[in-house]
């Protein structure tokens, strides 16, 4: 009981400051912290147990759309096992979206993308890194943010010409021998990344 | 292999005492690990000090296990934690852009509940189930169900006996081989097709340092559900100020987009609940060798007394023996 009653005052402790800095300064995202009906809904059915964390109080709030448009966008590229871009300033990327490669500059219009395979290039001044991704999808933000997620990616001067060819022959002989759907389906994705890596390394 | 034989020792250790010796004087031996060495009974000259050379050897292996384990687990932790670190970045995109809403009503939920496979790593398991435990009651209600997906050996056996009926599928030995994207997105494949959800809510616990976790819940909408809640403009973020490109439809990019998402936060929870695993068995094991080391400690200091009070004695009679023959 004693403990419980400590941690209820070292919370109370911890929640106060900052509800009164919401007070002093405008500048606070309202999306920031914790659901608070969700809090209280958990302290309803478990009030032994502090409520878990979400993802939204784990997360860096995001900055609010800006009047004027900036003259960089801010982009995020994840993958799995790394962060690619994070929050890095550029001048323009190029996202290989399913409806054809589609240009992302500051003050673009808010856009959800599905990446298909192709060539993501990133234009930084005179700079442009490219590389090649596999699918995902990007999430271009009204406040000049452009998130791009994606399962896999390679810079393209790393893809060996030599095994793309011979990928792209294997599987066009595969797509001709399938006979199952899944067999054909799985020949004909094979086709389209070798064809797309094909289209990068030589265009 | 190394928990079978802490499992081994630990069961010679209970079994030791018990074990059934006719003899009077070791029945007053087996007295004296627990008892002071003075209470040695009529007949016996001096306490037998086997039993605690026994019982010093079961805990010096003991503490060598538990050493081994925590050593196993340091090295692991390193290349678990890069990995963790570098996953971190896979869910924020999702959430700037749908926003969370743990406090959503629905009717079908599912609690995706991440535990560990093997024991010894202290509290998180139970953590995680005592959190999802909660969230059933949260969730569940007069025309809503909640149920439970099960990851991970331990969590299934400690749901398994309160709430069998609303487990829906349980997956095990998920961290058999290194975790990577590619297996957690099939299992994500699987586990969409197996259940019917309106919200999956995916628990596992945040690893923060070695020494401390933070249970998480991360939720993910069913497409219809997402797009109803960002028309009702609740914590959702507003998915209508979005064009959308490509696909055929709308619900169409938004079912694929909830299925990604649920990879992703899948892949990132994963890793973060092995890292708190391997971090709390580091620190269980830690503590576990240092109470071994304790316990030795007082077991030989016992041992010595003993020892070199029947050697006292023994100088004793000698002496006294010799001085009455003298005198």
């Amino acid at each position: 009981m004693l403990r419980h009653a400590a941690r209820r005052l070292v919370s109370r402790a911890a929640v106060a400051p900052t509800a009164r800095r919401a007070l002093a300064t405008a500048e606070v995202p309202a999306a920031a912290a914790e659901d608070s009906t969700f809090v209280e809904a958990w302290k309803k059915v478990a009030p032994n147990i502090e409520p878990p964390s979400t993802p939204m109080s784990l997360m860096q709030p995001r900055p609010p759309t800006p009047a004027t448009i900036p003259t960089k966008l801010t982009v995020n590229f994840v993958l799995p096992y790394k962060s690619e871009i994070a929050n890095k300033e550029v001048d323009m990327v190029i996202v290989p979206a399913t409806t054809g490669q589609m240009g992302v500059l500051p003050g673009h219009v808010a856009t959800i993308a599905e990446l298909k395979p192709g060539v993501l290039s990133v234009h930084e001044g005179n700079d442009v890194t490219k590389y090649f991704v596999s699918s995902g999808f990007a999430f271009v933000h009204a406040n000049s943010i452009a998130d791009i997620v994606a399962v896999e990616a390679v810079p393209v001067d790393q893809i060996d010409p030599a095994l793309v060819q011979k990928g792209l022959s294997e599987f066009t002989a595969k797509l001709g021998s399938a006979s199952t759907d899944l067999e054909k389906a799985e020949a004909q994705i094979g086709v389209d990344v070798h064809s797309a890596l094909n289209a990068a390394l030589t265009g | 292999m190394a928990m079978a034989a802490l499992r081994r020792e630990g069961r010679r250790l209970l079994l030791s005492p018990t074990v059934p010796i006719p003899s009077p004087a070791a029945a007053a031996a087996r007295s004296s690990v627990v008892s002071p060495p003075e209470m040695a009974p009529l007949g016996a000259r001096f306490v037998s000090t086997q039993i605690v050379r026994n019982r010093m050897k079961t805990v010096k292996n003991i503490q060598k296990i538990t050493k081994a384990m925590k050593m196993v687990a340091a090295s692991k932790l390193r290349a678990v934690q890069t990995r963790t670190e570098n996953s971190r970045g896979l869910w924020q995109p999702f959430t700037a852009l749908l926003g969370d809403a743990p406090s959503v009503d629905v009717k079908k939920n599912v609690i995706v509940t991440i535990t560990s496979d093997k024991g010894l790593c202290g509290g998180i398991n139970s953590t995680s189930v005592k959190v999802s435990r909660a969230l059933h009651k949260l969730t569940s209600g007069p025309e809503k169900e909640s149920t439970y997906v099960v990851l991970g050996e331990k969590g299934k056996v400690q749901l398994v006996r309160d709430s069998k009926k609303s487990i829906e599928m349980t997956i095990t030995e998920l961290q058999k081989n290194p975790i990577n994207y590619t297996q957690i997105a099939v299992l994500a494949d699987d586990i969409l097709k197996n259940v019917e959800y309106d919200a999956l809510r995916v628990i596992f616990n945040k690893f923060q340092s070695v020494i401390s976790f933070k249970p998480t819940v991360a939720t993910i909408l069913s497409p219809e559900v997402a797009e109803k809640e960002s028309e009702a403009g609740g914590k959702m973020g507003d998915l209508d100020s979005y064009e959308i490109e490509g696909g055929e439809t709308k619900a169409e990019i938004l079912q694929n987009l909830s299925e990604f998402q649920f990879s992703c936060v899948l892949y990132n929870g994963a890793l973060e609940n092995a890292c708190s695993e391997l971090g709390a068995r580091m620190s269980a094991m830690d503590s576990s060798s240092r109470n071994a080391g304790d316990m030795l400690d007082r077991l030989t200091l016992t041992y010595n007394r003993t020892r070199q009070a029947s050697i006292t004695t023994e100088l004793i009679e000698i002496i006294s023996g010799a001085s009455a023959l003298e005198g």
